[in-house]
């Protein structure tokens, strides 16, 4: 593995390694001492085009914590909007010898671009390009998803050497715009689990019907039916409901058919977890009853998150020796 | 005095061979066998065994870039091309900088044209000012120019709103034009970046619906048919609108349809690697409406092919695909890539291939009678206006050595069937040994 650019890459087996080796990084996380020396002296870049602090400190941790010598490069707008191209920033980042060059990218295929022009020799992590894939958030979410479902014990390294056989998880909201739905359709399932998309039919992209997944515009009738083991709540984006180019019709009817709400919440199966790769829309798809609820494993989604991106980072500068 | 040519041996429309001969602007004779006693001093005789002869191509829209963008193309560079890729006449797009929306900027493109002496270059008319889609442009004023316009088009963008299309159908009937229109509805297609459908939802590029052409195609025909007048739909790429157009002419409407080389062969499979090259509007559809577009132009549905040759820089192809500018060029690939998906495949003999890039789109320009007629039969006393192909030669595009000034080429690095080995613009060689003859210009 040189680049990670799309979840759809990944066999079962890559991606169980990815698995495995985070859960190793999330062991050493908890000693008192967390750094390891292991990329000592290579230096990790991370490139945004786009705001996501989330993204970039979750990054910007991982790397820290392996002893990677860390760039922030934030370039907001610089391409598009006609400033410095793509190819001059990544001849750039060639001549200051960068290992790996995290990307974030509001065009769909950027990090692609950058792997494959030959501009550049560094490892590629995509980090959010547009509308497409967001492969390091569907990992942790598929490394939360092992933890607290597969294997029984609860610990760092549940569920080792698994996969996401026999699971079900529904995935609800935004799936048009949302790079986070097509990481996990093509992730969870190569991992085995049964993925169904939950969306109103506007925010279904046309295409769909060639995904590896169910679709279905009733969040009820899926949880009635499906008893999904995790609901994975996306974040919608209040400019997309207005106009009359307006995805739905106003935030409340959004909210009272695909909103995770108290009552919904109490549907679910006991050992059931909520997720959502966050920013929350508190009170637009998800009440805070269920933001904050015990089956809510939000916040340590962001914690996998590092241990993940650990994992990546070392896998793709130092697995290849 | 002008050289006169013997092309020995050659097959007209790909039939039986026979021997041509060029003289002083015209085909002269065609006979089995012309004996080179009796000819004029310095008869250059071309041995064409095995070539094809057809009537010099005639493109109906062409991007030319000059006046304003003139480090992508000129009028000189893109007419070498064209006539490298065996045309002798094109139809210059009206989307240059200033726009081509005044008998100033058409007779300035034409006479430009003319200079360059590769091929005869006919200026398209704008629609409407400034391409602004609001206000016409003065259609009349540019019919009447020393250009004689009788293209009209605002290609790169739709004739949106349906009263302006509607005036400019009727308008244009005064003189015979005609206007072409890029069929794409706007609103449909606001931030649109390719084909909508399977690959788009996979790649998470924002979806261009075949709706949006085929909703625009509709309205038309049904104005052209309302208003009485003649319509062309340009570039048109989607099963659905071969079905449109096919319903239309089965109405008695006066449509007739044009399809890209690209839309013949490409998919938007090619979108996957995010390479821009492959970025066109409108978008490389399905295999699906691939078929659908050889299937109409073999039957006559679509009308003519013509190539959307669009060069752009190479930092506006050399990025994001989103930031990245929509076109392709066409004009050095059109005739193999019309060879290996319509002859090749026996769907068309190369008479139809004469009929679907020179006479049909000489027609539908009008400009196939008069002084300058192109689009014309392979007859004696015809303009000597010729293409000599040899399809049999395979060969690789490189876009660094083809003759347009840019190098967005989609075939690079393909091989392709067929190479133009000779042109005549009115019995002067324009291409000879497939190479420009570069003292066209001076020799003019």
């Amino acid at each position: 593995m040189k680049h990670l650019l799309s979840t759809a890459d990944l066999s079962r087996a890559d991606a169980v390694h990815v698995l495995d080796t985070a859960a190793e990084m999330a062991a050493t996380q908890s000693r008192e001492i967390k750094k390891l020396p292991t990329l000592r002296g290579r230096t990790v870049v991370n490139l945004f085009f786009e705001d996501s602090t989330r993204t970039r400190i979750s990054f910007e941790t991982a790397a820290k914590r392996l002893s990677a010598d860390v760039i922030n490069f934030s370039a907001k707008g610089s391409s598009v909007s006609k400033g410095e191209s793509l190819k001059d920033t990544a001849l750039t980042l060639q001549a200051m010898g960068a290992d790996a060059v995290v990307c974030r990218h509001q065009a769909s295929g950027a990090p692609h671009l950058l792997a494959h022009a030959g501009w550049l020799d560094a490892a590629v992590v995509n980090a959010g390009d547009g509308t497409h894939q967001h492969p390091t958030q569907a990992l942790l979410d598929a490394f939360t998803l092992r933890r607290h479902l597969v294997g029984g014990a609860q610990g760092p390294t549940a569920g080792s050497g698994s996969d996401l056989a026999g699971l079900h998880v529904a995935v609800v909201g935004d799936v048009l715009h949302s790079r986070v739905a097509r990481s996990n359709v093509s992730l969870l399932t190569t991992l085995g689990a049964r993925v169904t998309l939950v969306a109103p039919p506007t925010l279904v992209p046309v295409g769909v019907e060639a995904w590896p997944c169910d679709v279905s515009y009733d969040f009820d009738g899926t949880l009635a039916d499906g008893k999904p083991d995790a609901v994975m709540m996306l974040r919608v984006q209040r400019e997309r409901m207005s106009g009359g180019g307006g995805f739905f019709p106003s935030p409340l009817e959004y909210s009272r058919a695909y909103g995770l709400d108290a009552r919904r919440l109490a549907t679910l199966p006991d050992h059931a977890i909520v997720m959502h790769p966050g920013p929350m829309n508190r009170g637009l798809e998800i009440s805070a009853d269920a933001a904050d609820s015990p089956r809510a494993v939000i916040v340590e989604q962001v914690a996998n998150g590092v241990a993940v991106r650990m994992a990546v980072l070392y896998l793709l500068l130092e697995g290849n020796r | 005095m002008s050289t006169t040519y013997l092309l020995r041996g050659v097959r007209p429309l790909g039939g039986d061979p026979a021997d041509l001969l060029l003289q002083d602007g015209a085909i002269r004779r065609i006979e089995d066998t012309i004996d080179t006693d009796g000819l004029p001093e310095g008869t250059v005789v071309i041995e064409a065994d095995g070539l094809v002869a057809l009537p010099g191509l005639v493109d109906l829209h062409t991007h030319l870039r000059e006046p304003g963008r003139e480090d992508t193309e000129t009028i000189a560079s893109g007419t070498r091309a064209a006539a490298a890729g065996g045309f002798t006449a094109v139809h210059a797009m009206a989307n240059t900088t200033p726009v081509a929306d005044t008998a100033g900027v058409v007779e300035q493109v034409w006479r430009l044209g003319r200079d360059a002496g590769w091929v005869d270059v006919h200026p398209v008319g704008a629609v409407s000012v400034g391409l602004a889609g609001e206000q016409l442009a003065e259609l009349g004023a540019m019919a009447h120019s020393a250009a004689r316009v009788r293209v009209f088009s605002d290609d790169g963008k739709c004739v949106w709103d349906p009263v302006l299309m509607r005036r400019a159908l009727e308008y244009v009937k005064a003189f015979d034009g005609v206007v072409a229109q890029h069929a794409q509805e706007p609103r449909l297609t606001e931030g649109a970046q390719m084909n909508e459908g399977v690959v788009s939802a996979e790649v998470g590029l924002q979806g261009w619906p075949a709706v949006a052409e085929e909703a625009i195609i509709a309205r038309d025909v049904l104005l052209a048919e309302h208003v009485g007048s003649r319509l062309h739909v340009c570039h048109l790429s989607t099963a659905g609108s071969v079905e449109l157009v096919r319903w239309a002419k089965g109405r008695g409407i006066d449509v007739t349809a044009e399809v890209t080389p690209h839309h013949l062969i490409l998919t938007d499979e090619l979108a996957r690697g995010y390479d821009p090259r492959f970025k066109v509007n409108p978008p490389l559809r399905t295999q699906a409406d691939v078929d659908a577009v050889r299937e109409g132009l073999a039957d006559g549905t679509i009308d003519i092919v013509a190539t959307d040759h669009a060069p752009h820089a190479r930092e506006d192809k050399d990025c994001e695909w989103a930031a990245a500018a929509f076109g392709m060029t066409g004009l050095e690939t059109a005739l193999s890539v019309v060879q290996q998906t319509m002859v090749d495949t026996g769907r068309m003999t190369w008479a139809d291939v004469a009929r679907v890039m020179s006479t049909n789109p000489a027609r539908i320009g009008r400009i196939d009678t008069g002084e300058h007629a192109q689009g014309r039969p392979l007859e004696v006393g015809e303009p000597a206006n010729l293409v000599l192909v040899d399809p049999a030669a395979v060969r690789t595009v490189d876009g660094a050595q083809q003759q347009t000034a840019s190098v967005n080429t989609p075939f690079a690095g393909h091989e392709l069937p067929g190479r133009v080995v000779a042109t005549f613009l009115r019995g002067r060689a324009t291409v000879l040994d497939g190479a420009p003859v570069e003292t066209v210009g001076a020799a003019r």
